[in-house]
């Protein structure tokens, strides 16, 4: 009995480890044409893993407050060993997380994964969402740079337009009228304990929900099967499916390496606090679609307020999106359509915002 | 009982304060009608005699409660303009030119009349202009000199600080040139007339207009403006100096001074010029088309040699200056943070001013003192630019390296699979 062995006798005598592992063993995946997107949303939580370890070893240097965020960041990136890796790696790790999950979302959309019985499991999708953007706004403040610094003007600035809690909000968020050094002690808070922690939770809870129920089989597939039996296929989960999640997150390593040497992320100039805004700010590309959105709405509609019409329009938008698989049943065929009608539409025209967004002056 | 005197005496104060509103509109009414009968003449007539209601209300004097009268004299509470204009109640009718200065400073040169409007205005204008060319020759007879109204205007005069008045610094050059600018006016005075011409081509007027620096120099600030005259030969570098100090400093002890002053060489002027003054440029001190040296000196001479020198420290200087920014800047585009030797290259660009000023001294020894400083820096951020890329190299080596390993687990894990799969 080699060492190995020895230690797994010895622990599953005491944890009954089999037993816990006999499910995973059972647990088979799908197999067919279109099983290349269940890969998304694991490379999205292994985005998630680097993004907790680079932040841990990030925490070691950084420190929050106005005389000294720009300066510690600094010190990580050109004196600490590797220091320009970690956070090269974290902040291209924190924009192609955003870009698995939008892109995992849609997929699960188009597959049609969203329905009875995992509405539970999309409904803490579009949280957990919500909260990655929430990462990305709280940490793009952290380096207190000037692009930084008046992109969370802007965006806290938005936020206080929705009405009766609109402002309470933004002070709450700026912790006072302005962004100040107050902001970024707190935005920091946000990013490294309260987000983690929801995240973390609800994370937990999605990946309970996706053991206990499956993975789903889009419709046409399933159709097929129904049609001609001896057509389906199954895999085993463990090992594998996760063997090729391993290679998944193995090229998405490669894939993280490769940036974050070929184009290190850019420090920027330290905020300045009385300086005007630099022409032509704009926020980081996940937001772009709404900020363009709101450009774009005329300063008065009807005698509603332009920007707080279009901040109530995103948030019953965002209800409608949270909501989305109560709205499908399987009785009426219109409302699947619609649906897809829906999602459709709303891709395109998520691109086409965000590309307009960056092109515009 | 004591409610209904409650409501007695509410209703008592009530009639208490709208009398005292009537009373205070009424004298509000009053006011506003106070009789200034001079204008009801004289907004219709042309100029000059014309000044309306609107002009006049701009006037400072007039925000300040001055009426015609308080220059002009007469009656204006009179319709009947002989009894109005007659010289029985005061009337002094258009003032003459010579008297005009003595007429404003009646008011401006007494401290304690003029305190009660502006207590930090000076009240020396009249003795200053007695001893300014224009007040000198206006009482030799010469009416075609400036006198106060020329400058600051009449019935519209705002304080300097308005931008409209014809005073504010961005308005001056324009308010002299007026008259400085017109040959035909100037005809007989000998002297220049391009000077206004020669000032809008100057880094001075670059400063002020285009900059928009209110403090910088404009013709008063150079010439003075009640007490103006022309800064004689031997104080130009004082007039220079009140800005410019430390150049001022290193010219006082310089040989250059005495040289200058047994020559009766203008000091400053001699190498930057005066009212065309452009912004200085090392090539001042070459021997091309901008060189001022050869002006004196002679080729291949001692202080052609010191000039040489100066001049090889400065270019050295401005050069590595220069190859420090490219290579901070490779570095930059490759992606590299070099944002510290960045803000060191304003270290480098200091001492290369100081250099610059230090010239003024036209020692070698002082010059090099920071020519010295700025090219330990700028070589210090010329070696932090290629480190920053012999970094990128190094990293890009690595980069192979973990791809490569990366792809052997790839291969690895995908042989796995297939092994298990057959």
């Amino acid at each position: 009995m080699t060492v190995l062995a020895k230690m797994r006798t010895w622990l599953d005598e005491r944890l009954e480890l089999d037993d816990l592992i006999a499910p995973l063993r059972k647990k088979t995946v799908p197999l067919h044409r279109l099983s290349y997107w269940y890969f998304l949303g694991g490379i999205t939580l292994f985005l998630f893993i680097i993004q907790v370890l680079t932040g841990i070893l990030l925490l070691l240097y950084y420190r929050p407050g106005a005389n000294q965020a720009f300066e510690s960041v600094q010190y990580i990136m050109t004196q600490v060993q590797f220091g320009w890796l970690i956070r090269s790696i974290h902040s291209w790790s924190a924009n192609l997380m955003i870009f698995t999950a939008f892109a995992h979302m849609f997929s699960v959309l188009f597959l049609k994964s969203y329905r009875k019985p995992r509405e539970l499991t999309w409904v803490t999708g579009v949280i957990l969402l919500v909260l990655v953007m929430g990462f990305g706004f709280s940490g793009y403040l952290l380096p207190w740079n000037t692009l930084a610094f008046f992109a969370t003007k802007v965006g806290t600035d938005i936020a206080g337009q929705v009405p009766i809690i609109g402002h309470p909000i933004m002070i709450f968020l700026r912790g006072g009228e302005e962004v100040t050094g107050a902001t970024l002690t707190r935005f920091f808070g946000f990013h490294v304990a309260v987000l983690p922690g929801l995240v973390t939770v609800l994370i937990l809870f999605h990946l309970l929900f996706v053991q206990r129920q499956g993975m789903s089989v889009p419709p046409k597939v399933e159709k097929e099967w129904n049609a001609n039996p001896s057509a389906k296929r199954e895999l085993k989960f463990f090992p594998n499916f996760v063997l090729r999640e391993l290679i998944a997150w193995y090229t998405g390593l490669g894939v993280l390496g490769a940036l974050a040497a070929l184009f290190p992320w850019n420090l920027g100039v330290k905020a300045d606090l009385f300086a005007s805004a630099p022409a032509g700010i704009k926020p980081e590309w996940y937001f772009l679609f709404m900020f363009q959105t709101l450009k774009l709405i005329p300063s008065k509609v009807w005698f509603v307020d332009g920007e707080v019409l279009g901040v109530l329009i995103f948030a019953l938008a965002g209800l409608v999106w949270l909501l989305l698989p109560f709205f499908e049943s399987d009785r009426v065929a219109r409302s699947k359509q619609w649906i897809t009608g829906l999602s459709v539409f709303a891709l395109a025209y998520v691109i086409a915002m965000s590309v307009y967004g960056y092109l515009a002056k | 009982m004591a409610i209904l005197r409650n409501k007695f005496r509410q209703f008592g104060t009530a009639s208490a304060t709208a009398a005292l509103s009537l009373l205070v509109l009424a004298a509000a009414l009053s006011y506003g009608q106070t009789k200034n009968s001079c204008l009801d003449c004289h907004s219709v007539l042309p100029a000059p005699q014309g000044v309306t209601q609107e002009t006049f209300s701009q006037d400072i004097h007039a925000q300040k409660g001055l009426t015609c009268v308080s220059c002009h004299g007469g009656d204006a509470s009179s319709d009947d303009p002989d009894k109005a204009m007659s010289t029985k109640a005061g009337w002094k009718g258009k003032i003459d030119r010579k008297q005009i200065p003595q007429l404003c400073g009646s008011c401006h040169s007494n401290p304690v009349y003029m305190r009660q409007y502006n207590p930090s205005l000076r009240t020396d204008q009249l003795d200053q202009y007695h001893t300014s060319i224009h007040g000198k020759r206006l009482a030799a007879g010469d009416t075609k000199v400036a006198v106060c109204t020329d400058c600051h205007g009449v019935h519209n005069l705002r304080a300097p600080s308005d931008p409209r008045s014809s005073v504010n610094p961005v308005n001056v050059a324009s308010t002299c040139a007026h008259c400085h600018a017109d040959a035909a006016y100037m005809k007989g005075y000998g002297i220049p007339t391009d000077q206004f011409a020669q000032y809008n081509t100057s880094v001075h007027h670059e400063d002020l207009m285009v900059r928009g620096d209110l403090s910088a120099p404009t013709c008063t600030t150079c010439h003075g403006n009640h007490g103006a005259v022309p800064p004689g030969v031997d104080k130009v570098q004082n007039v220079c100096a009140t800005c410019h100090v430390f150049q001022a400093q290193m010219y006082d002890k310089s040989s250059h001074k005495a040289a200058f002053e047994a020559a009766s060489l203008p000091g400053c002027v001699v190498c930057h010029s005066n009212h065309a003054i452009t912004h200085p440029t090392d090539a001042k001190l070459g021997t091309g088309p901008e060189g001022v040296c050869m002006q004196c000196h002679t080729r291949g001479d001692n202080c052609d040699q010191a000039r040489a020198g100066l001049l090889s420290g400065l270019t050295q200087l401005d050069q590595a200056i220069k190859n420090a920014d490219q290579s901070l800047a490779v570095a930059e585009s490759a992606g590299m943070e070099v944002s510290a030797a960045r803000m060191e290259q304003n270290q480098a660009r200091d001492s290369l001013t100081k250099a610059r000023v230090a010239i003024h001294s036209f020692r070698k020894d002082l010059v090099d003192q920071d020519v010295q400083a700025g090219l330990k820096i700028a070589d210090k951020d010329l070696k932090a630019g290629q480190q920053a890329m012999v970094e990128r190299n190094r990293r890009r080596a690595g980069l192979g390296i973990s791809l490569l390993a990366i792809a052997m687990v790839l291969a690895g894990l995908w042989l796995y699979i297939r092994k298990i799969e057959r």
